[in-house]
């Protein structure tokens, strides 16, 4: 059975085109990926990401237990900050990218990706240890991500606390329009922005509240183009089972310092020995690069294409691909395979966002 | 949906439109829509022989490539190059703005394809 939002209706009357993702159906568009992804780089917008999940880890141990699921390191926030990291197996393969809040050395909120909640809720019960509950509170929240520019300003207006001063990657909870949220300064789209988090219902109601304030509502289409040239990862294509944190470039998110974390030895081996990286391609001929793709020099293939599509916001097709060192470094002429044709492609930088086609690369 | 009376169209959401020994070849409007924002189209060739179910050109939207199946046989004697400039045209106006133009082969084949009544039914069920 597919499941749906709190924001369904909403959603359908907003015109939205639905379609099935992670076992919800979610809107992927209302009007156009390119208008809405516009709306985030320039304005403001408002994504129903209620399909992610929310786990608590509280009990005596919690600080240690998580310090040992996750990469990054908890003992080292503070009430009110967020980090974002990995779990990973024991070979260094990625289970899941997730944020953890932390309210207090004894209690923390993760947030996971909806595709992997249940893989995600099995492994960390799995790994189990010392005076710690695990509870799937999934249900139990809704989540909207109010992301671009004019974010904080129309946010501020409409809530008791003082936005500007919750700085990126903190949280606090708060009254909006009457109802309580959790608000964080966090997003999944290379703008400022926040992701709130509460009842459905009052989820519903704030979605509702940004619309009637002018808030462009966004679908899974846009949110996923932007994260692309923001360089964010999407489980599935740059990290899997198969990708781990340290190929995807990702090692400010782990903490190589820290005693023990599941996976650490062999993600230093990997560190050590590095077969491949994740990398920016600017195609140098009209065409769309794809998932899956693969990445050619001459007639060895070097890699694959990630994520990939004409950028909306540089409207040039550019791709974040995996590829094979030393075909990863800048400059580094490729090709791409698309159906029966060899594209000719560069090594950019990973940050498509900042691709200046301008600048000399070599 | 438009689907205009004088084309005929195929499952794959191509239509024809003959032009005494030419015809040409295009998406609908059903298709456009389900596609989303066109990015892209990667042409064939003026003077490609085209076989009946050959995939002859792809469309790419900002969400999927699609490819597009010959739904009669001939040789391409023009493309739209307006397309390649702007492919979003063929969401403003799917019919108006043809993809190729080709001599017919065998006015046969034509026999194959469906009517516009018979196409509304099948992208409204």
């Amino acid at each position: 059975m597919v499941k749906i939002t709190a924001l369904h209706k909403d959603h359908v009357r907003l015109g939205a085109k639905m379609v099935e993702f992670a076992g919800y159906e979610m809107p992927i568009l209302y009007t156009s990926i390119k208008e809405e992804h516009e709306a985030v780089r320039t304005n403001v917008g408002v994504f129903d990401v209620s399909h992610m999940g929310e786990f608590y880890v509280f009990g005596k141990d919690a600080t240690e237990f998580v310090d040992t699921l996750f990469t990054n390191n908890v003992s080292k926030l503070s009430r009110g900050d967020i980090a974002y990291g990995f779990m990973c197996d024991e070979e260094g393969g990625t289970i899941d990218d997730l944020l953890v809040y932390k309210y207090n050395a004894s209690f923390y909120l993760l947030v996971i990706n909806a595709a992997n909640q249940a893989k995600d809720f099995e492994w960390i019960n799995k790994q189990k240890k010392g005076r710690v509950t695990v509870v799937d509170k999934s249900k139990e929240y809704g989540q909207l991500a109010l992301q671009g520019p004019k974010a904080l300003d129309t946010l501020d207006r409409m809530c008791d606390n003082d936005l500007k001063r919750v700085k990126p990657f903190t949280f606090v909870e708060c009254q909006i329009d009457g109802y309580e949220f959790l608000v964080s300064r966090t997003g999944y789209t290379g703008e400022d922005g926040f992701e709130i988090y509460g009842e459905p219902e009052d989820i519903k109601h704030l979605f509702n509240a940004f619309i009637d304030q002018g808030v462009v509502p966004c679908g899974l289409g846009a949110r996923d183009t932007l994260r692309y040239e923001a360089a964010l990862p999407l489980y599935g294509h740059e990290l899997s089972k198969d990708i781990s944190p340290v190929d995807a470039g990702m090692n400010f998110a782990i903490d190589f310092d820290k005693k023990h974390f599941l996976g650490k030895e062999a993600l230093l081996e990997n560190k050590a020995n590095k077969k491949r990286r994740l990398v920016g391609l600017v195609l140098l001929e009209k065409s769309v690069p794809r998932a899956n793709y693969p990445v050619y020099k001459g007639d060895m293939k070097v890699g694959h294409i990630t994520t990939g599509y004409i950028s909306p916001s540089k409207n040039v097709p550019l791709a974040m691909a995996l590829i094979d060192k030393p075909h990863d470094k800048r400059g580094t002429h490729l090709e791409v395979g698309i159906r029966k044709k060899r594209i000719p492609a560069k090594v950019i930088k990973r940050k498509l966002l900042n691709y200046n086609p301008n600048q000399n690369e070599e | 949906m438009k689907t205009p009376k004088e084309l005929y169209y195929q499952e794959t959401h191509e239509w024809v439109k003959v032009d005494g020994d030419h015809a040409y070849i295009g998406i609908s409007d059903f298709a456009q829509d389900e596609l989303g924002e066109v990015v892209f189209i990667e042409m064939p060739e003026v003077e490609d022989q085209l076989s009946k179910d050959d995939e002859f050109a792809t469309v790419e939207s900002v969400k999927a490539a699609s490819d597009l199946i010959a739904p009669i046989s001939g040789v391409i004697i023009e493309i739209n190059e307006d397309l390649e400039d702007s492919p979003e045209l063929l969401n403003e106006d799917p019919y108006e703005n043809w993809i190729v133009k080709i001599e017919i082969e065998d006015k046969s084949e034509l026999e194959g394809l469906m009517d516009s009544d018979a196409y509304q039914k099948m992208t409204s069920e």
